[in-house]
């Protein structure tokens, strides 16, 4: 299916949030996400199921003001 | 030294860490500084691994021996704020959030309507918020009402160096809450404007680019450091008031009578 990541088209065999950061290579990362403009916890990324559509925002720390 | 939200915090400066020419410059400047409170966002992470920008900037801002401060920079609507914020939560690990709601986008002057939702929604969820907002008093006691323990009005539009533009309206927000900690946020660009904050009683500065883009970033930190150590120390001294008309210091009894 294709979901959008961090403003990307991306085509996943991902069913869930926490498949797709294996996918990424991101599951042991420090990153915190978000499904349709939703924060989505660590600890809820397992049952989180995405679907066809789905935009999806990974993000890590960095610079700020 | 301010208080926020409980913490004592050893420096009356808080600094950015966006726009530095390196991150050797950067630790430099925190070090030369003494900042106690350093800013950090939450940005879109592509890579993975140790490679990965994100993971290298934490280790590094990590190092710094600062409390981090994550903002919602860039922020336009309460939702996006809301999410922005949860995520710097769980990523840094603290919740303390400097609040943006940008309403304008050329001056970037925070959206005060969508400010106070925001502000009551992330304080209902446990966030110290710490609210970029502007010196207008109705918002400020709105803002408190939802629950902010700390106030940050701007000097001047982010990034700007314009200094304090309103100094009624930032010397009435200090009359107003004497005991609400005040921070100055964006717009200072010289070491003066900052010392005339802290001269105006205010409780810290918050600044960024006129660090990092001055020439000499770590010099102009240890600038911005004494400048904001002598604003304070003035306004403990409690300044003369200003007025008008000329007023001889050198006593007039006893002056030599020539003609």
């Amino acid at each position: 299916m294709t979901i959008t990541l961090n403003g990307e088209p991306r085509e996943t065999a991902a069913r869930t949030l926490a498949e797709l950061l294996d996918e990424t290579g991101q599951a042991g990362a420090k990153v915190a996400t978000a499904v349709n403009e939703g924060f989505v916890p660590a600890a809820r990324r397992a049952e989180t199921v995405l679907s066809p559509g789905d935009r999806v925002e990974i993000v890590a720390p960095r610079q700020g003001g | 030294m301010p208080v926020f939200y409980g913490t004592e915090i050893a420096s009356a400066l808080m600094l950015g860490t966006a726009q530095y020419p390196s991150p050797t410059v950067l630790a430099e400047a925190f070090r030369r500084s003494g900042a106690g409170v350093a800013t950090v966002s939450v940005r879109r992470e592509a890579g993975s691994g140790d490679t990965a920008q994100g993971q290298q900037f934490r280790a590094l801002v990590e190092a710094l021996g600062v409390a981090l401060l994550p903002n919602t920079a860039g922020c336009h609507s309460v939702r996006e704020a809301v999410t922005t914020a949860q995520m710097a939560r769980e990523l840094f690990g603290t919740n303390w959030i400097k609040l943006e709601v940008i309403g304008h986008a050329d001056t970037l002057q925070p959206d005060p309507f969508g400010l106070v939702e925001a502000a009551r929604l992330l304080t209902d969820e446990g966030f110290a918020v710490f609210p970029y907002c502007t010196e207008d008093l109705v918002l400020c006691e709105r803002l408190l009402e939802a629950g902010c323990e700390v106030l940050m009005p701007w000097g001047a539009p982010i990034g700007t160096g314009l200094g304090l533009n309103n100094l009624y309206g930032l010397r009435s927000l200090r009359a107003q809450f004497p005991e609400v900690p005040l921070v100055v946020d964006a717009g200072l660009g010289l070491p003066s404007q900052a010392a005339q904050a802290m001269e105006l009683g205010y409780d810290a500065v918050l600044l960024n680019t006129a660090v990092a883009k001055a020439g000499d970033p770590a010099a102009m930190a240890e600038a911005f450091a004494g400048a904001v150590a002598a604003g304070a120390l003035a306004h403990r001294a409690d300044p003369m008031p200003p007025r008008d008309m000329a007023e001889p210091s050198t006593p007039v009894l006893g002056k030599a009578f020539l003609t």
